[in-house]
Protein backbone atom coordinates (compact mmCIF):
# COMPACT_ATOMS: atom_id res chain seq x y z
CA UNK A 1 0.00 0.00 0.00
CA UNK A 2 0.98 3.91 -0.55
CA UNK A 3 0.76 6.08 2.27
CA UNK A 4 1.12 9.84 2.36
CA UNK A 5 3.30 10.43 5.66
CA UNK A 6 2.86 14.50 6.83
CA UNK A 7 4.65 15.97 9.54
CA UNK A 8 2.38 18.37 10.68
CA UNK A 9 3.52 22.38 11.06
CA UNK A 10 4.44 23.72 14.47
CA UNK A 11 4.89 27.36 15.87
CA UNK A 12 8.87 27.28 14.45
CA UNK A 13 7.70 25.34 11.62
CA UNK A 14 5.34 28.21 10.40
CA UNK A 15 7.83 30.69 12.02
CA UNK A 16 10.32 29.56 8.68
CA UNK A 17 12.88 28.96 10.97
CA UNK A 18 15.01 26.31 9.09
CA UNK A 19 16.20 22.82 11.13
CA UNK A 20 19.64 23.13 12.91
CA UNK A 21 22.22 21.37 11.31
CA UNK A 22 21.97 18.07 13.55
CA UNK A 23 18.41 17.33 12.65
CA UNK A 24 18.97 18.00 8.96
CA UNK A 25 22.09 15.02 9.42
CA UNK A 26 19.23 12.89 11.53
CA UNK A 27 16.67 13.59 8.49
CA UNK A 28 18.93 13.03 5.81
CA UNK A 29 20.13 9.48 7.93
CA UNK A 30 16.60 8.41 8.24
CA UNK A 31 16.14 9.50 4.58
CA UNK A 32 18.59 7.32 3.26
CA UNK A 33 17.49 4.12 5.58
CA UNK A 34 13.75 5.14 3.65
CA UNK A 35 15.78 4.97 0.42
CA UNK A 36 17.98 1.60 0.99
CA UNK A 37 14.73 0.04 2.41
CA UNK A 38 12.78 0.70 -0.99
CA UNK A 39 9.76 2.30 -0.14
CA UNK A 40 10.45 6.24 -0.21
CA UNK A 41 8.97 7.48 -3.24
CA UNK A 42 9.13 11.08 -2.89
CA UNK A 43 8.65 13.61 -0.01
CA UNK A 44 9.28 16.85 0.24
CA UNK A 45 9.09 19.72 2.84
CA UNK A 46 6.92 23.02 2.48
CA UNK A 47 7.13 26.23 2.88
CA UNK A 48 5.34 28.03 5.22
CA UNK A 49 1.96 28.79 4.88
CA UNK A 50 2.44 32.72 5.03
CA UNK A 51 4.10 31.54 1.51
CA UNK A 52 0.55 29.53 0.04
CA UNK A 53 -2.66 30.80 -0.95
CA UNK A 54 -5.69 28.55 -0.51
CA UNK A 55 -8.74 28.39 -3.28
CA UNK A 56 -12.00 28.62 -1.54
CA UNK A 57 -15.19 26.80 -3.79
CA UNK A 58 -18.23 28.09 -2.74
CA UNK A 59 -21.63 28.46 -4.44
CA UNK A 60 -20.15 28.38 -7.84
CA UNK A 61 -17.23 30.93 -7.07
CA UNK A 62 -14.10 30.73 -6.06
CA UNK A 63 -12.41 32.78 -3.73
CA UNK A 64 -8.53 33.41 -3.18
CA UNK A 65 -7.38 33.74 0.89
CA UNK A 66 -4.11 34.29 1.36
CA UNK A 67 -1.40 33.15 3.81
CA UNK A 68 -0.43 31.82 6.63
CA UNK A 69 -3.32 29.99 7.99
CA UNK A 70 -5.04 29.47 11.55
CA UNK A 71 -4.56 26.57 13.19
CA UNK A 72 -1.62 25.76 12.92
CA UNK A 73 -1.46 22.02 13.90
CA UNK A 74 -3.47 21.38 11.29
CA UNK A 75 -1.52 22.58 8.66
CA UNK A 76 1.46 20.27 6.69
CA UNK A 77 5.09 21.13 6.73
CA UNK A 78 6.25 18.39 5.23
CA UNK A 79 5.25 14.49 3.19
CA UNK A 80 6.71 11.71 2.56
CA UNK A 81 5.19 8.96 -0.11
CA UNK A 82 6.30 5.76 1.09
CA UNK A 83 4.94 2.21 -0.36
CA UNK A 84 4.37 -0.13 2.86
CA UNK A 85 3.05 -3.43 3.41
CA UNK A 86 0.84 -2.62 6.20
CA UNK A 87 -0.35 0.75 8.15
CA UNK A 88 1.83 -1.34 11.15
CA UNK A 89 5.15 -1.18 9.00
CA UNK A 90 4.66 2.56 8.09
CA UNK A 91 3.83 3.24 12.08
CA UNK A 92 7.08 1.43 12.75
CA UNK A 93 9.50 3.08 10.44
CA UNK A 94 7.54 6.86 11.47
CA UNK A 95 8.53 5.42 15.26
CA UNK A 96 12.45 5.76 13.61
CA UNK A 97 12.04 8.88 12.49
CA UNK A 98 13.76 12.01 14.44
CA UNK A 99 12.21 14.03 16.63
CA UNK A 100 11.12 16.21 13.41
CA UNK A 101 10.87 19.36 15.13
CA UNK A 102 13.81 19.67 18.09
CA UNK A 103 12.01 21.36 21.24
CA UNK A 104 8.70 20.95 20.40
CA UNK A 105 5.37 18.98 20.26
CA UNK A 106 5.21 17.33 16.66
CA UNK A 107 2.77 14.84 15.07
CA UNK A 108 3.13 13.12 11.87
CA UNK A 109 0.13 11.67 10.51
CA UNK A 110 -0.19 8.67 8.33
CA UNK A 111 -2.48 8.50 5.42
CA UNK A 112 -3.11 5.72 3.25
CA UNK A 113 -3.63 6.56 -0.33
CA UNK A 114 -6.79 5.17 -2.58
CA UNK A 115 -5.71 2.46 -4.22
CA UNK A 116 -6.57 1.55 -7.88
CA UNK A 117 -9.25 -1.02 -6.90
CA UNK A 118 -11.09 1.34 -4.67
CA UNK A 119 -11.96 3.36 -8.02
CA UNK A 120 -12.60 0.09 -9.64
CA UNK A 121 -15.35 -0.34 -6.97
CA UNK A 122 -16.79 2.58 -7.23
CA UNK A 123 -16.22 5.01 -10.16
CA UNK A 124 -15.85 8.97 -9.56
CA UNK A 125 -18.69 10.89 -10.28
CA UNK A 126 -18.16 11.92 -14.06
CA UNK A 127 -15.70 9.96 -14.95
CA UNK A 128 -15.14 9.08 -18.54
CA UNK A 129 -13.20 5.86 -18.09
CA UNK A 130 -15.09 2.76 -19.43
CA UNK B 1 6.91 4.42 22.57
CA UNK B 2 5.56 3.08 25.98
CA UNK B 3 2.37 1.62 25.11
CA UNK B 4 2.11 -2.89 24.81
CA UNK B 5 2.99 -3.48 21.43
CA UNK B 6 0.51 -5.83 19.72
CA UNK B 7 1.51 -8.56 17.50
CA UNK B 8 0.77 -6.78 14.36
CA UNK B 9 4.03 -4.26 15.57
CA UNK B 10 6.07 -7.23 16.30
CA UNK B 11 5.82 -8.31 12.66
CA UNK B 12 6.01 -5.44 11.30
CA UNK B 13 9.43 -4.46 12.78
CA UNK B 14 9.82 -7.89 11.87
CA UNK B 15 9.76 -7.50 8.08
CA UNK B 16 11.78 -4.16 8.53
CA UNK B 17 14.85 -6.19 9.97
CA UNK B 18 14.21 -9.75 9.52
CA UNK B 19 16.44 -10.05 5.92
CA UNK B 20 19.27 -7.91 7.59
CA UNK B 21 19.13 -9.62 10.26
CA UNK B 22 19.30 -13.22 8.37
CA UNK B 23 21.84 -11.74 6.02
CA UNK B 24 24.43 -10.92 8.92
CA UNK B 25 23.49 -14.57 11.17
CA UNK B 26 24.25 -16.17 7.31
CA UNK B 27 27.63 -14.28 7.63
CA UNK B 28 28.52 -15.40 11.03
CA UNK B 29 27.33 -19.05 11.01
CA UNK B 30 27.68 -19.54 7.84
CA UNK B 31 24.99 -22.09 7.39
CA UNK B 32 21.54 -21.06 5.80
CA UNK B 33 19.18 -22.95 7.75
CA UNK B 34 20.91 -22.34 11.06
CA UNK B 35 20.36 -18.95 10.26
CA UNK B 36 17.27 -18.80 9.45
CA UNK B 37 15.79 -21.47 12.59
CA UNK B 38 18.06 -18.70 14.73
CA UNK B 39 16.30 -15.68 13.23
CA UNK B 40 12.82 -17.39 13.89
CA UNK B 41 14.20 -18.32 17.82
CA UNK B 42 14.52 -14.63 17.67
CA UNK B 43 11.48 -13.96 16.55
CA UNK B 44 9.93 -16.22 19.13
CA UNK B 45 11.55 -14.71 22.01
CA UNK B 46 10.84 -10.77 20.70
CA UNK B 47 6.82 -11.79 20.28
CA UNK B 48 7.31 -13.35 24.19
CA UNK B 49 8.73 -10.53 25.66
CA UNK B 50 8.12 -7.35 23.81
CA UNK B 51 4.80 -7.01 25.09
CA UNK B 52 5.94 -6.91 28.41
CA UNK B 53 9.26 -4.75 28.20
CA UNK B 54 7.82 -2.53 25.14
CA UNK B 55 9.91 -2.69 21.49
CA UNK B 56 13.39 -1.63 22.38
CA UNK B 57 14.72 1.25 21.24
CA UNK B 58 17.11 -0.64 18.57
CA UNK B 59 14.67 -3.83 17.51
CA UNK B 60 17.23 -4.63 14.67
CA UNK B 61 20.34 -5.02 17.08
CA UNK B 62 18.38 -6.73 20.36
CA UNK B 63 17.26 -9.11 17.39
CA UNK B 64 20.62 -9.51 16.39
CA UNK B 65 22.05 -10.05 19.81
CA UNK B 66 19.54 -12.28 20.58
CA UNK B 67 20.16 -14.73 17.91
CA UNK B 68 24.25 -14.62 18.09
CA UNK B 69 23.69 -15.34 21.73
CA UNK B 70 21.54 -18.53 21.13
CA UNK B 71 24.19 -19.28 18.38
CA UNK B 72 26.73 -19.11 20.80
CA UNK B 73 24.86 -21.51 23.18
CA UNK B 74 24.45 -23.76 20.45
CA UNK B 75 28.30 -23.66 19.07
CA UNK B 76 29.25 -24.41 23.08
CA UNK B 77 26.96 -27.38 23.55
CA UNK B 78 28.15 -28.77 20.55
CA UNK B 79 31.89 -28.51 21.86
CA UNK B 80 30.79 -30.05 24.94
CA UNK B 81 29.20 -32.66 23.09
CA UNK B 82 32.81 -33.14 20.77
CA UNK B 83 34.74 -32.98 23.73
CA UNK B 84 32.79 -35.79 25.82
CA UNK B 85 33.73 -37.72 22.10
CA UNK B 86 37.30 -37.12 22.99
CA UNK B 87 37.96 -34.50 20.36
CA UNK B 88 39.41 -32.44 23.75
CA UNK B 89 43.27 -33.13 22.70
CA UNK B 90 42.66 -31.40 19.55
CA UNK B 91 41.73 -28.21 21.39
CA UNK B 92 44.06 -28.42 23.87
CA UNK B 93 46.84 -28.80 21.43
CA UNK B 94 45.60 -25.66 18.92
CA UNK B 95 45.28 -23.69 22.57
CA UNK B 96 41.84 -22.86 20.82
CA UNK B 97 39.66 -21.49 24.18
CA UNK B 98 36.53 -23.24 23.71
CA UNK B 99 34.67 -21.25 26.29
CA UNK B 100 35.07 -17.94 23.39
CA UNK B 101 34.15 -19.34 20.26
CA UNK B 102 35.21 -17.65 17.23
CA UNK B 103 32.03 -16.29 16.01
CA UNK B 104 32.05 -13.29 18.43
CA UNK B 105 35.09 -12.38 16.43
CA UNK B 106 33.08 -10.54 13.31
CA UNK B 107 29.85 -9.77 14.75
CA UNK B 108 29.59 -6.35 13.74
CA UNK B 109 31.81 -5.22 10.86
CA UNK B 110 29.94 -3.48 7.77
CA UNK B 111 26.95 -4.76 8.57
CA UNK B 112 25.28 -2.66 5.72
CA UNK B 113 25.90 -5.16 3.37
CA UNK B 114 24.06 -7.49 4.95
CA UNK B 115 20.72 -7.76 2.06
CA UNK B 116 23.01 -7.65 -0.61
CA UNK B 117 24.75 -11.24 0.42
CA UNK B 118 21.60 -12.49 1.04
CA UNK B 119 20.06 -11.72 -2.43
CA UNK B 120 23.57 -12.93 -4.39
CA UNK B 121 23.00 -16.45 -2.20
CA UNK B 122 19.42 -16.36 -2.92
CA UNK B 123 19.93 -15.75 -6.60
CA UNK B 124 23.20 -18.06 -6.78
CA UNK B 125 23.64 -19.50 -10.09
CA UNK B 126 24.04 -23.65 -8.80
CA UNK B 127 20.32 -23.12 -8.24
CA UNK B 128 17.42 -22.96 -10.98
CA UNK B 129 15.87 -19.90 -11.70
CA UNK B 130 12.36 -21.38 -9.85
CA UNK B 131 14.95 -21.93 -6.36
CA UNK B 132 15.80 -19.13 -6.61
CA UNK B 133 12.64 -17.08 -7.11
CA UNK B 134 11.13 -19.38 -4.01
CA UNK B 135 13.97 -18.63 -2.33
CA UNK B 136 14.69 -14.75 -2.77
CA UNK B 137 10.70 -14.02 -1.90
CA UNK B 138 11.16 -16.36 1.19
CA UNK B 139 14.47 -15.08 2.50
CA UNK B 140 14.17 -11.28 1.50
CA UNK B 141 10.82 -10.53 0.90
CA UNK B 142 9.49 -12.74 4.25
CA UNK B 143 6.90 -14.25 2.53
CA UNK B 144 5.73 -17.60 3.45
CA UNK B 145 5.78 -20.89 1.53
CA UNK B 146 2.13 -20.46 1.69
CA UNK B 147 2.17 -16.89 0.24
CA UNK B 148 4.11 -17.99 -2.74
CA UNK B 149 2.75 -20.48 -3.46
CA UNK B 150 -0.57 -18.57 -3.71
CA UNK B 151 1.43 -15.77 -6.05
CA UNK B 152 2.62 -18.31 -8.13
CA UNK B 153 -0.56 -20.86 -8.44
CA UNK B 154 1.57 -24.41 -7.62
CA UNK B 155 1.40 -26.37 -4.24
CA UNK B 156 2.46 -25.28 -1.12
CA UNK B 157 4.23 -28.54 -1.25
CA UNK B 158 6.52 -27.64 -4.48
CA UNK B 159 7.80 -24.10 -2.66
CA UNK B 160 8.39 -26.03 0.17
CA UNK B 161 10.38 -28.55 -1.19
CA UNK B 162 12.48 -25.81 -4.08
CA UNK B 163 12.96 -24.06 -0.66
CA UNK B 164 14.72 -27.78 0.90
CA UNK B 165 16.32 -28.41 -1.86
CA UNK B 166 17.78 -25.11 -2.78
CA UNK B 167 19.37 -24.97 0.37
CA UNK B 168 20.64 -28.25 0.13
CA UNK B 169 22.19 -27.30 -3.54
CA UNK B 170 23.82 -24.30 -1.91
CA UNK B 171 25.21 -26.18 0.81
CA UNK B 172 26.72 -29.31 -0.99
CA UNK B 173 28.23 -26.20 -3.70
CA UNK B 174 29.73 -25.04 -0.61
CA UNK B 175 28.65 -21.12 -1.94
CA UNK B 176 30.95 -19.04 -0.37
CA UNK B 177 29.09 -16.21 2.23
CA UNK B 178 31.35 -13.50 0.83
CA UNK B 179 29.98 -10.94 -0.65
CA UNK B 180 32.31 -11.26 -4.37
CA UNK B 181 33.50 -7.53 -4.87
CA UNK B 182 33.84 -5.95 -8.38
CA UNK B 183 34.00 -7.72 -11.72
CA UNK B 184 33.13 -10.88 -9.44
CA UNK B 185 30.22 -9.37 -8.20
CA UNK B 186 29.46 -7.56 -11.48
CA UNK B 187 29.13 -11.23 -13.17
CA UNK B 188 26.58 -12.38 -9.84
CA UNK B 189 24.23 -9.39 -10.73
CA UNK B 190 22.42 -10.56 -14.02
CA UNK B 191 20.93 -13.45 -11.94
CA UNK B 192 19.50 -11.42 -9.85
CA UNK B 193 18.28 -9.02 -12.01
CA UNK B 194 16.13 -11.87 -13.67
CA UNK B 195 14.42 -13.13 -10.80
CA UNK B 196 13.58 -9.95 -9.84
CA UNK B 197 12.16 -8.96 -13.18
CA UNK B 198 10.72 -13.05 -13.37
CA UNK B 199 8.62 -12.40 -9.94
CA UNK B 200 7.61 -8.89 -11.65
CA UNK B 201 6.39 -10.21 -14.66
CA UNK B 202 4.39 -12.81 -12.81
CA UNK B 203 2.85 -10.34 -11.12
CA UNK B 204 2.32 -8.10 -14.35
CA UNK B 205 1.22 -10.53 -16.40
CA UNK B 206 0.08 -13.46 -14.52
CA UNK B 207 0.92 -16.54 -17.03
CA UNK B 208 -2.40 -18.32 -15.80
CA UNK B 209 -5.56 -18.20 -13.94
CA UNK B 210 -7.77 -15.17 -13.35
CA UNK B 211 -6.04 -12.19 -12.49
CA UNK B 212 -4.45 -10.53 -14.65
CA UNK B 213 -2.09 -8.40 -12.82
CA UNK B 214 -1.54 -9.66 -8.70
CA UNK B 215 0.09 -6.26 -8.00
CA UNK B 216 1.72 -7.35 -4.81
CA UNK B 217 4.48 -9.63 -6.91
CA UNK B 218 5.41 -6.13 -8.80
CA UNK B 219 5.31 -4.44 -5.80
CA UNK B 220 8.05 -6.79 -4.06
CA UNK B 221 10.06 -7.02 -7.28
CA UNK B 222 10.26 -3.36 -7.14
CA UNK B 223 11.18 -3.09 -3.40
CA UNK B 224 14.31 -5.70 -3.99
CA UNK B 225 14.89 -3.56 -7.28
CA UNK B 226 15.03 -0.48 -5.24
CA UNK B 227 17.15 -1.79 -2.25
CA UNK B 228 19.59 -3.11 -5.02
CA UNK B 229 20.04 -0.65 -6.96
CA UNK B 230 21.13 1.31 -3.57
CA UNK B 231 23.54 -1.45 -3.02
CA UNK B 232 24.83 -1.39 -6.61
CA UNK B 233 24.84 2.24 -7.64
CA UNK B 234 27.30 2.43 -10.35
CA UNK B 235 25.75 -0.74 -12.28
CA UNK B 236 24.18 0.55 -15.37
CA UNK B 237 21.41 -2.04 -16.15
CA UNK B 238 19.84 -2.31 -11.92
CA UNK B 239 18.80 1.78 -12.75
CA UNK B 240 17.97 0.12 -15.84
CA UNK B 241 15.87 -2.55 -14.50
CA UNK B 242 14.69 -0.20 -11.93
CA UNK B 243 13.10 1.93 -14.56
CA UNK B 244 11.59 -0.80 -16.47
CA UNK B 245 9.53 -1.63 -13.52
CA UNK B 246 8.74 1.69 -12.75
CA UNK B 247 7.14 2.89 -16.13
CA UNK B 248 5.34 -1.02 -16.71
CA UNK B 249 3.71 -0.38 -13.02
CA UNK B 250 3.39 3.38 -13.69
CA UNK B 251 0.56 1.64 -16.42
CA UNK B 252 -0.76 -0.79 -14.03
CA UNK B 253 -4.32 1.00 -13.19
CA UNK B 254 -4.80 1.83 -16.65
CA UNK B 255 -4.79 -1.56 -18.01
CA UNK B 256 -7.72 -3.12 -16.51
CA UNK B 257 -10.63 -2.12 -17.05
CA UNK B 258 -13.86 -1.99 -14.92
CA UNK B 259 -14.75 -5.66 -15.01
CA UNK B 260 -11.37 -7.13 -14.90
CA UNK B 261 -10.35 -7.05 -18.76
CA UNK B 262 -6.72 -5.85 -19.90
CA UNK B 263 -7.06 -2.52 -21.70
CA UNK B 264 -4.30 -2.88 -24.62
CA UNK B 265 -1.52 0.09 -23.94
CA UNK B 266 -2.64 1.85 -27.03
CA UNK B 267 -6.25 2.35 -25.81
CA UNK B 268 -5.20 2.75 -22.38
CA UNK B 269 -6.29 6.64 -20.85
CA UNK B 270 -3.19 8.07 -20.17
CA UNK B 271 -4.52 10.82 -17.33
CA UNK B 272 -4.76 7.66 -15.43
CA UNK B 273 -1.11 6.58 -15.82
CA UNK B 274 0.48 7.12 -12.58
CA UNK B 275 2.83 10.22 -12.81
CA UNK B 276 4.81 9.54 -9.59
CA UNK B 277 6.22 6.01 -10.84
CA UNK B 278 6.92 7.66 -14.50
CA UNK B 279 9.07 10.46 -13.04
CA UNK B 280 10.50 7.87 -10.88
CA UNK B 281 11.22 5.35 -14.58
CA UNK B 282 12.95 8.26 -16.50
CA UNK B 283 15.05 9.17 -13.55
CA UNK B 284 16.06 5.88 -13.00
CA UNK B 285 16.93 5.50 -16.61
CA UNK B 286 18.86 9.07 -16.78
CA UNK B 287 20.92 7.11 -14.53
CA UNK B 288 21.40 3.87 -16.48
CA UNK B 289 22.53 5.84 -19.67
CA UNK B 290 24.55 8.24 -17.39
CA UNK B 291 26.26 4.71 -16.63
CA UNK B 292 26.45 2.17 -19.72
CA UNK B 293 26.99 2.93 -23.13
CA UNK B 294 25.85 1.15 -24.51
CA UNK B 295 22.63 0.69 -23.37
CA UNK B 296 22.01 -2.90 -21.38
CA UNK B 297 18.43 -4.98 -22.38
CA UNK B 298 16.75 -3.77 -19.34
CA UNK B 299 17.84 0.02 -20.19
CA UNK B 300 16.77 -1.05 -23.62
CA UNK B 301 13.00 -2.26 -22.96
CA UNK B 302 13.17 0.78 -20.08
CA UNK B 303 13.69 3.63 -22.72
CA UNK B 304 11.27 1.62 -24.82
CA UNK B 305 8.58 1.93 -21.87
CA UNK B 306 9.62 5.75 -21.78
CA UNK B 307 9.00 6.47 -25.66
CA UNK B 308 5.22 5.92 -24.24
CA UNK B 309 5.70 7.41 -21.19
CA UNK B 310 6.37 10.31 -22.80
CA UNK B 311 4.20 10.27 -25.73
CA UNK B 312 0.84 12.48 -24.54
CA UNK B 313 -1.38 10.63 -26.68
CA UNK B 314 -0.89 7.60 -28.10
CA UNK B 315 -0.70 9.54 -31.49
CA UNK B 316 2.05 11.33 -30.58
CA UNK B 317 3.96 8.19 -30.03
CA UNK B 318 7.56 7.94 -31.39
CA UNK B 319 7.61 5.03 -33.55
CA UNK B 320 10.86 5.18 -35.33
CA UNK B 321 12.47 5.64 -31.87
CA UNK B 322 10.72 2.75 -30.61
CA UNK B 323 11.92 0.72 -33.53
CA UNK B 324 15.65 1.89 -33.68
CA UNK B 325 15.39 0.74 -29.78
CA UNK B 326 14.32 -2.59 -30.71
CA UNK B 327 16.67 -2.68 -33.24
CA UNK B 328 19.67 -2.62 -30.36
CA UNK B 329 17.33 -4.77 -28.48
CA UNK B 330 17.74 -7.45 -31.03
CA UNK B 331 21.18 -7.32 -31.41
CA UNK B 332 21.57 -7.89 -27.37
CA UNK B 333 18.88 -10.67 -26.78
CA UNK B 334 19.20 -12.41 -30.10
CA UNK B 335 15.45 -13.27 -28.58
CA UNK B 336 12.61 -14.12 -30.86
CA UNK B 337 10.00 -12.53 -28.51
CA UNK B 338 11.86 -9.57 -28.91
CA UNK B 339 12.17 -9.68 -33.03
CA UNK B 340 8.19 -10.37 -32.44
CA UNK B 341 7.77 -6.83 -30.65
CA UNK B 342 9.80 -5.24 -32.95
CA UNK B 343 7.86 -6.69 -35.66
CA UNK B 344 4.90 -4.41 -33.93
CA UNK B 345 6.79 -1.01 -33.30
CA UNK B 346 7.60 -1.49 -37.33
CA UNK B 347 3.94 -2.03 -38.51
CA UNK B 348 3.43 1.18 -36.65
CA UNK B 349 6.18 3.16 -38.43
CA UNK B 350 6.42 1.95 -41.46
CA UNK B 351 2.56 0.38 -41.78
CA UNK B 352 1.24 -3.23 -41.50
CA UNK B 353 2.46 -4.62 -44.58
CA UNK B 354 6.18 -4.15 -43.42
CA UNK B 355 5.68 -5.67 -40.25
CA UNK B 356 3.65 -9.28 -41.80
CA UNK B 357 6.52 -9.85 -43.52
CA UNK B 358 8.64 -9.76 -40.51
CA UNK B 359 6.20 -12.02 -38.65
CA UNK B 360 5.98 -14.26 -41.22
CA UNK B 361 9.67 -14.76 -41.06
CA UNK B 362 8.99 -15.85 -37.40
CA UNK B 363 6.50 -18.27 -38.04
CA UNK B 364 8.48 -21.26 -37.79
CA UNK B 365 10.57 -19.73 -34.55
CA UNK B 366 10.21 -23.26 -32.14
CA UNK B 367 9.94 -20.66 -28.86
CA UNK B 368 6.74 -18.69 -30.42
CA UNK B 369 5.11 -21.81 -31.87
CA UNK B 370 3.12 -22.10 -28.63
CA UNK B 371 3.05 -18.47 -28.05
CA UNK B 372 -0.54 -16.65 -28.24
CA UNK B 373 0.92 -13.29 -29.26
CA UNK B 374 2.36 -14.74 -32.36
CA UNK B 375 -1.00 -15.49 -34.27
CA UNK B 376 -3.05 -12.42 -31.86
CA UNK B 377 -0.18 -9.82 -33.90
CA UNK B 378 -0.70 -11.33 -36.89
CA UNK B 379 -4.67 -11.19 -37.03
CA UNK B 380 -4.31 -8.25 -35.98
CA UNK B 381 -1.89 -6.83 -38.68
CA UNK B 382 -4.44 -9.35 -41.03
CA UNK B 383 -6.87 -7.02 -40.03
CA UNK B 384 -5.59 -3.43 -40.96
CA UNK B 385 -4.57 -4.89 -44.52
CA UNK B 386 -8.23 -5.82 -44.79
CA UNK B 387 -7.33 -9.32 -45.04
CA UNK B 388 -10.25 -9.56 -41.85
CA UNK B 389 -11.25 -13.78 -42.78
CA UNK B 390 -7.64 -14.70 -42.32
CA UNK B 391 -7.47 -12.25 -39.11
CA UNK B 392 -10.66 -13.80 -37.77
CA UNK B 393 -8.90 -17.50 -37.83
CA UNK B 394 -5.26 -16.30 -36.31
CA UNK B 395 -7.38 -14.65 -33.44
CA UNK B 396 -9.07 -18.02 -32.85
CA UNK B 397 -5.52 -19.61 -32.88
CA UNK B 398 -4.14 -16.83 -30.40
CA UNK B 399 -7.47 -17.57 -28.06
CA UNK B 400 -6.44 -21.23 -28.34
CA UNK B 401 -3.57 -20.89 -27.06
CA UNK B 402 -3.53 -18.01 -24.38
CA UNK B 403 -3.58 -19.43 -20.84
CA UNK B 404 -5.18 -16.54 -19.11
CA UNK B 405 -8.63 -16.26 -19.32
CA UNK B 406 -8.94 -12.29 -19.41
CA UNK B 407 -6.62 -12.09 -22.64
CA UNK B 408 -8.60 -15.22 -24.08
CA UNK B 409 -11.68 -13.43 -23.72
CA UNK B 410 -10.36 -10.27 -25.64
CA UNK B 411 -8.58 -12.49 -28.30
CA UNK B 412 -12.12 -13.95 -28.82
CA UNK B 413 -13.80 -10.89 -28.62
CA UNK B 414 -11.57 -9.48 -31.72
CA UNK B 415 -11.69 -12.92 -34.00
CA UNK B 416 -15.89 -12.24 -33.10
CA UNK B 417 -15.85 -8.45 -34.45
CA UNK B 418 -13.78 -9.69 -37.58
CA UNK B 419 -16.63 -12.34 -38.57
CA UNK B 420 -18.95 -9.11 -38.07
CA UNK B 421 -16.79 -7.65 -40.30
CA UNK B 422 -16.79 -9.87 -42.89
CA UNK B 423 -20.66 -10.31 -42.70
CA UNK B 424 -21.65 -7.33 -42.83
CA UNK B 425 -19.62 -6.48 -46.01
Amino acid sequence: MRVMVMVKATRNSEAGLMPGEELQAAMGQFNQELVRAGILLAGEGLQPSSQGKRVRFSGGKRLVIEGPFAQTQELVAGYWVWQVKSMQEALEWVRRCPEPIPGEDAEIEIRPVFHAEDFVKAPAPGSQHR
Amino acid sequence: MGETPTRETIEAVWRIESARLLGGLVRVVRDLSLAEDLAQEALLTALERWPHTGVPNNPGAWLMATAKNRAIDQLRRRRMLDRTHGSIQSDAATGTSTDRPEIEMDIDEDVDDELLRLVLIACHPVLSKEARVALTLRLLGGLTTDEIARAFLVPETTIAQRIVRAKRTLAEARVPFEIPRGEDLADRLPSVFEVIYLIFNEGYAATRGEDWMRMELCEEALRLGRILAERVPDNAEVHGLVALMELHSSRARARIGPSGEPILLLDQDRSRWDQLLVHRGLAALVRAEALASPLGPYALQAAIAACHAQARTADETDWKRIVALYDALVQTTQSPLVELNRAVAVSMAFGPAAALELIDALIDEPALRQYHLLPSVRGDLLSKLGRVDEAHKEFGRAAAMAQNVRERELLLARAKACAGETGGA
